[in-house]
């Protein structure tokens, strides 16, 4: 399989980047790392008469620590996020679900803006950046916008970027009280693979062990990351195990869930529910500790 | 002449296996392509060619990559390395192929040079893996002939070799 | 024996890790041209037309060929075997007027690079006309051929016994209904070839990644019209193989074809999706089981009626199915048994064997009754086996079925079948293993244990052959018939040759799959090469060093008996000084005259003609736990025994079995292949077919017997398939244990994660 024709062009700065893509339209892709798109191209289901190589972008590829979060730059990629001191140290749940993120060799190359936006419903990065309350920041020829993470992902592979924007930088806000947890837990069929069913959550606790926030993430049984209404119910009350479980349950009963070649949706909402109760709990007890 | 969209040729230059190669490609030469049809060096293999079975993996600036994913063009100025120089200029091995050999850690080879490109970087960064962790770093390679278990314990002796050789260094 | 037995380290490893192999797709020649194939994209279709014009417009573009170009070659391919009761079809080099599953090759395009070919291979416009398609084995279907209107290519009944009165009088009934469900060898590489037409010479040369050199070589002279010495084919580094280059496939003679129509090299390597769609699969079948049993476990009458989807063509005839029907019994004594099925047509990729060959389905039907009778009994799994194997006394066993052959019936040569079975329960400390088993199960964890026996039919005919040469050089060089695909045949073919003529493995060069080495050939499958190819090698060199020893003492003038060899040399043992070497002997064969009183060359060919299969066997157990919410399953232990005769080479061997039983591991767990309605793939690629990696197999602990075969020289038995024989066998037992009596019954394969969450106990039992 070898890719249809196309012209390459490879920026060396954002506004190159935005330029190209406000000229070429629906024609151009992004390329960053490559991972999802280039599968795609090589089997010819997706032919872009233009690509735009990102990765010689000057400034898309930092990480920052700012007021006790962190500045990612789009072209951060996913191996970074198991390696820096600094995100473990700011945003660990990332860097816990970071080596389930596919293998060794796609998180070498693979970007954590490019997963963002290629938005497989399955994928671990957009559901803990919505557990995170990221920003993302766009970049357009036309505007620089900010739209949150948990108004990004608009269904299945489908997100709010308009056709000329690029994904430039996410914005991790620090941890919102001293006692904040996060925990997560997934299921594949094998490791590396894209989740069954995933969950992320991120959970705060007053000093009597009573929760003040918590925000919830169920993926992979959608058609994208679904953020849980039902946590609402926990805050002002103590997380016990029964009660998370109750919670995982609404939490997984809210979404409208897809099955396919690997997982009906009975087994995907099912196993998403006792998911989300075990990142609850995880969430829980890291909170209990800090 | 209009020209065909994806004939514009762009030169590159990239340092493989430390001495620099010079081709001229269109964009959506593949870089496994550039590598074994214009530099002969068929080592590194195409097993799928859409990113899951790792046979392709090299090394690009250190990092394990798969090099049917990445296009000849955007390796320009890049060093790429490839199975054909692990083993250096002298008559012997590396010292990850001598333990493969004696692990009986290859069948038909097919997959072997993914898997020694991963390994040799993994190890570098890694030089006291467990057995798990050895087999979550070969996740993304997918081997049909051995069962993995040689090949573990030939990741697992090289690992062990080279710690020793490093501390009586 | 010096050499067989050896863990030899692999001669052929420092190319093979230092990139220097040679795989077809390493191949360029001079003026190369690379071919792309379209492939129907429809299940049935009637193919109205075929529109090139625009294709050959492009640049880069050198010829498109379709069947209306092919003339003479336009005839169906040969089947092999026949049977009786086989109503065969076999491929065309194209799709005709019908195309019949999805990815049938209907052009080629012919190109300067693969890129223009692909990008050509969208401009040809082919007017299908799609029609309905069989895509269930129901009767009533839509015929695939005309002249099959009930789809049935065969119907086969095998018999030992009454087995309608040993039901009737039998204590005790339980019918099991097991469905498996379709997989692929999917080796790494996947096929590929070179063809290159040299008309000064008249000579074809073909690379080919196969396992079936030889008889490429006969089908492309047959369609071709050429004679065989105008054709060399050649399997360079292959791969691996599995069975998914175990027949000879349109390709392979269409590339010929191409090269010599265009009178230009061509390339075709085939893609990952081709393969998906377009390489042979296996194993899809329906069984429908009646057993009758004693109340002590004893099996007393077996009833197998299974219905086998083979596709739309049989290239391989009946036999899959006739294994599966043939090796019902397997390891075990059963007085009365019936095992019928019917072949059916399907619009779907043809199935012929891939690793376990209609094995692994037998050996789950019979382990699957087994664990049944020791639930309806009572009795421990393994002990009901031990009560049910033929032991070591009854030996050759008779199990009265005819063999997939029909060349007789299925006699277990050798073994003791007991034994392996309790040496791996020993291994596994299976007692302790069962009782930890159900410690934790009382804690609420889904921990069990499983137990599967085999025995595996290897060793096939109809023959492999072996030249075995010394030139004048001093070069010892071994070429066989057989091929390797990563079995190591460069190595232990290598140890066999030079055990008899007393140098070393390095000193022999080992040349299998080329049919310039050995004019006749069979080639690599059912678990044949080492043992067939090994017998052939061995025979050749006796002769080889007999005849050097006869030479030696006419060269050295002495009495055979006073001859010495050291390495490649003779010495008179009366006078040490007086030596020759193999290269001497060799120019003086070279020059023989009829005073000599030999034939000119040191070498010899010999076949190796097996009288019968030889049958190895085995036994495995297995630990699991399903994970209480997901139902995942994790291989905590895997322990094996087995006999496959005299070891040649254990590491190798011990490979082939781990690398077999990880494919196992994926058909029970992973691996499925499954179509739409219309018959479209569903599992297109990677993404979606799942292959075992390293971190689903888990370590084995193997233990070897060896009972030597008495139906060869060497007393080999073959292994490459053996490690997949029992796996979906011994994981079912183990997830049975692992749900307990609460939970469901395994009844096919494999088992995804849904599958698995409905064996479950239900929740409330779960604590």
């Amino acid at each position: 399989m070898r890719p249809a024709p196309f012209e390459y062009f490879a920026p060396r700065t954002v506004e190159d980047a935005l330029d190209r893509l406000a000229r070429h339209g629906g024609d151009a892709k992004l390329l960053a790392g490559g991972q999802s798109l280039v599968p795609m191209m090589n089997m010819r289901l997706v032919r872009p008469g233009v690509v735009v190589d990102l990765n010689r972008v000057a400034g898309l590829g930092g990480v920052r620590e700012e007021a006790g979060g962190l500045r990612l730059g789009a072209l951060v990629r996913q191996h970074t996020l198991e390696r820096d001191a600094r995100i473990a140290a700011a945003a660990p749940l990332l860097a816990e679900a970071a080596p389930l993120i596919g293998h060794l060799q796609t998180r070498a190359r693979g970007t954590v803006g490019g997963s963002l936006v290629h938005a497989d419903p399955a994928a671990e990065l957009p559901a803990c950046m919505i557990a995170l309350d990221a920003v993302f920041h766009l970049r357009s020829a036309r505007a620089e916008r900010a739209c949150r993470a948990q108004d990004f992902f608009r269904g299945l592979l489908a997100t709010a970027l308009e056709p000329d924007e690029l994904l430039a930088e996410i914005e991790v806000p620090g941890a919102p009280a001293p006692r904040t947890g996060h925990g997560f837990a997934e299921v594949a069929r094998r490791h590396g693979d894209f989740a069954l069913a995933g969950a992320c959550a991120v959970l705060g606790l007053d000093a009597a062990g009573v929760c003040r926030h918590a925000r919830l993430v169920i993926f992979g049984v959608g058609d994208g990351p679904h953020l849980a209404r039902a946590t609402a119910g926990l805050v002002g009350e103590r997380p016990l195990a029964a009660r998370l479980g109750e919670v995982g349950r609404a939490g997984a009963g809210e979404i409208d869930a897809r099955g396919d070649l690997h997982a009906t949706a009975e087994y995907r909402r099912r196993v998403a529910a006792g998911l989300a109760a075990r990142a609850l709990g995880g969430a829980a007890a890291r909170a209990e500790a800090a | 002449m209009t020209a065909r969209p994806g004939s514009t040729a762009h030169d590159i230059a990239v340092i493989v296996n430390g001495a620099e190669r010079r081709a001229r490609v269109i964009p959506r030469m593949l870089l496994a392509d550039v590598l074994r049809e214009e530099w002969g060096l068929t080592g590194t293999h195409l097993g799928c060619e859409h990113g899951a079975c790792g046979a392709c993996t090299v090394l690009v600036d250190g990092e394990p990559t798969r090099s049917c994913l990445v296009f000849a063009v955007q390796a320009d100025g890049c060093r790429v390395d490839t199975v054909e120089g692990l083993a250096g200029d002298g008559p012997g091995l590396h010292p990850l192929q001598e333990a493969f050999r004696a692990r009986h850690a290859l069948q038909c080879g097919f997959c072997t040079p993914g898997i020694l490109m991963t390994l040799v970087a993994y190890l570098r960064r890694h030089p006291a893996p467990s057995e798990t962790e050895i087999r979550e770093a070969l996740s993304g390679n997918l081997c049909r002939c051995t069962g993995y278990q040689h090949i573990v314990q030939a990741a697992l002796d090289a690992a062990a070799a080279g710690r020793a050789a490093a501390a009586s260094v | 024996m010096k050499f067989v037995g050896d863990r030899h380290l692999r001669k052929e490893d420092p190319r093979l890790l230092t990139g220097r192999g040679r795989y077809v797709a390493d191949i360029a020649l001079p003026g190369m041209l690379h071919a792309a194939l379209l492939r129907s994209p429809h299940a049935h279709a009637r193919i109205r037309r075929v529109d090139a014009a625009r294709a050959r417009e492009h640049p880069g573009v050198v010829d498109v060929v379709c069947f209306a170009d092919l003339g003479s070659a336009a005839r169906a391919l040969p089947m092999v075997p026949p049977h009786a009761e086989l109503r065969g079809h076999n491929f065309t080099l194209f799709a005709g007027d019908r195309a019949r599953y999805v990815g049938e090759p209907v052009a080629a395009v012919v190109a300067d690079s693969r890129y223009a070919a692909e990008d050509a291979r969208e401009l040809l416009e082919v007017e299908y006309e799609p029609l309905p398609s069989a895509q269930t084995l129901a009767a009533g279907a839509p015929p695939v051929h005309d002249d099959i209107p009930d789809n049935v290519a065969g119907r086969v009944t095998l018999a030992r016994g009454d087995v309608e009165a040993a039901l009737r009088a039998a204590p005790r009934v339980a019918r099991l209904r097991l469905r498996i469900g379709r997989g692929g060898g999917q080796p790494m590489e996947t096929r590929g070839l070179v063809a290159d037409w040299n008309a000064a010479l008249g000579q074809l040369t073909v690379w080919a990644s196969s396992q079936v050199p030889h008889q490429i070589r006969q089908f492309i002279a047959d369609l071709l019209d050429l004679a065989p010495h105008q054709v060399r084919v050649i399997a360079p580094d292959v791969g691996g193989g599995f069975g998914a280059k175990l027949i000879v496939y349109p390709e392979d003679v269409l590339i010929p074809f191409l090269a010599r129509r265009l009178a230009r090299p061509v390339r075709w390597i085939e893609d990952r999706l081709e393969h998906m769609l377009a390489a042979t699969q296996e194993r899809e079948q329906e069984h429908e089981v009646t057993v009758g049993f004693d109340d002590t476990g004893r099996l007393l009458a077996l009833r197998d009626r299974f219905v086998h989807d083979t596709g739309a063509y049989t290239p391989r005839g009946l036999v899959v199915p006739l294994l599966t029907a043939s090796m019902l019994t397997g390891p075990y004594r059963i007085a009365a048994v019936e095992s019928s099925f019917e072949s059916r047509y399907t619009h779907r990729v043809p199935v012929t064997p891939y690793r376990g060959a209609g094995q692994p389905q037998a050996v789950f039907v019979i382990e699957r009754v087994l664990d049944q009778v020791a639930r309806e009994t009572g009795r421990d799994r393994a002990q009901v086996r031990l009560a049910n194997l033929v032991r070591a006394e009854d030996m050759p066993w008779d199990t009265g079925l005819p063999n997939y052959r029909g060349s007789g019936h299925v006699v277990l040569d050798s073994g003791d079948l007991p034994s392996v079975l309790r040496r791996v329960l020993e291994s596994a400390r299976y007692d302790a293993l069962a009782a930890e088993a159900a410690a934790a199960r009382a804690q609420g964890r889904l921990v069990g244990v499983g137990v599967a026996c085999y025995v595996e039919l290897t060793g096939v005919g109809p023959f492999e052959s072996a030249r075995v040469r010394v030139d004048a050089a001093g070069r010892i060089t071994a070429f066989s018939g057989a091929t390797t695909q990563g079995q190591g045949l460069e190595t232990t073919l290598a140890q066999i040759a030079a055990d008899e003529l007393g140098v070393t493995p390095e000193d022999v060069s080992v040349i299998a799959g080329d049919t310039a080495g050995v004019e006749h050939g069979t080639g690599s499958f059912a678990s044949r090469a080492a043992v067939v190819g090994g017998s052939a090698v061995a025979l050749a060199a006796r002769d080889v060093i007999a005849k050097a020893r006869l030479l030696a003492a006419k060269a050295l003038e002495c009495a055979p008996a006073d001859l010495e060899q050291a390495g490649a040399a003779f010495a008179d043992r009366r006078r040490p000084e007086r030596r020759v070497t193999f290269a001497e002997l060799a120019r003086l064969a070279g020059a023989a005259t009829a005073a000599l009183g030999v034939e000119p060359g040191l070498e010899s060919t010999r076949f190796f003609q097996p009288t019968d299969m030889t049958y190895s066997s085995g036994a495995h157990v297995a630990l699991v736990e399903l994970d209480a919410l997901s139902a995942c399953v994790r291989i905590l232990g895997y322990w094996i025994s087995h006999d496959s005769g005299r070891l040649i080479n254990p590491l190798v061997v011990e490979g082939q079995i781990q690398g077999a039983v990880a494919l196992g591991i994926g058909s029970a767990l992973l691996e499925e292949i499954t179509y739409d309605e219309s018959g479209q793939l569903l599992a297109g690629s990677y993404m979606d077919y799942l292959l075992p990696t390293a971190t689903d197999v888990p370590a084995m602990a193997i233990d070897h017997l060896e009972t030597l075969s008495p139906l060869n020289p060497l007393g080999l038995k073959g292994v490459g398939e053996s490690g997949a024989l029992p796996v979906p066998a011994v994981l079912a037992s183990a997830i049975e244990d692992a749900v307990g009596p609460a939970g469901g019954r395994v009844t096919r394969m494999p088992l995804g994660p849904a599958r698995l969450l409905d064996l479950l106990p239900p929740a409330p039992l779960l604590g």
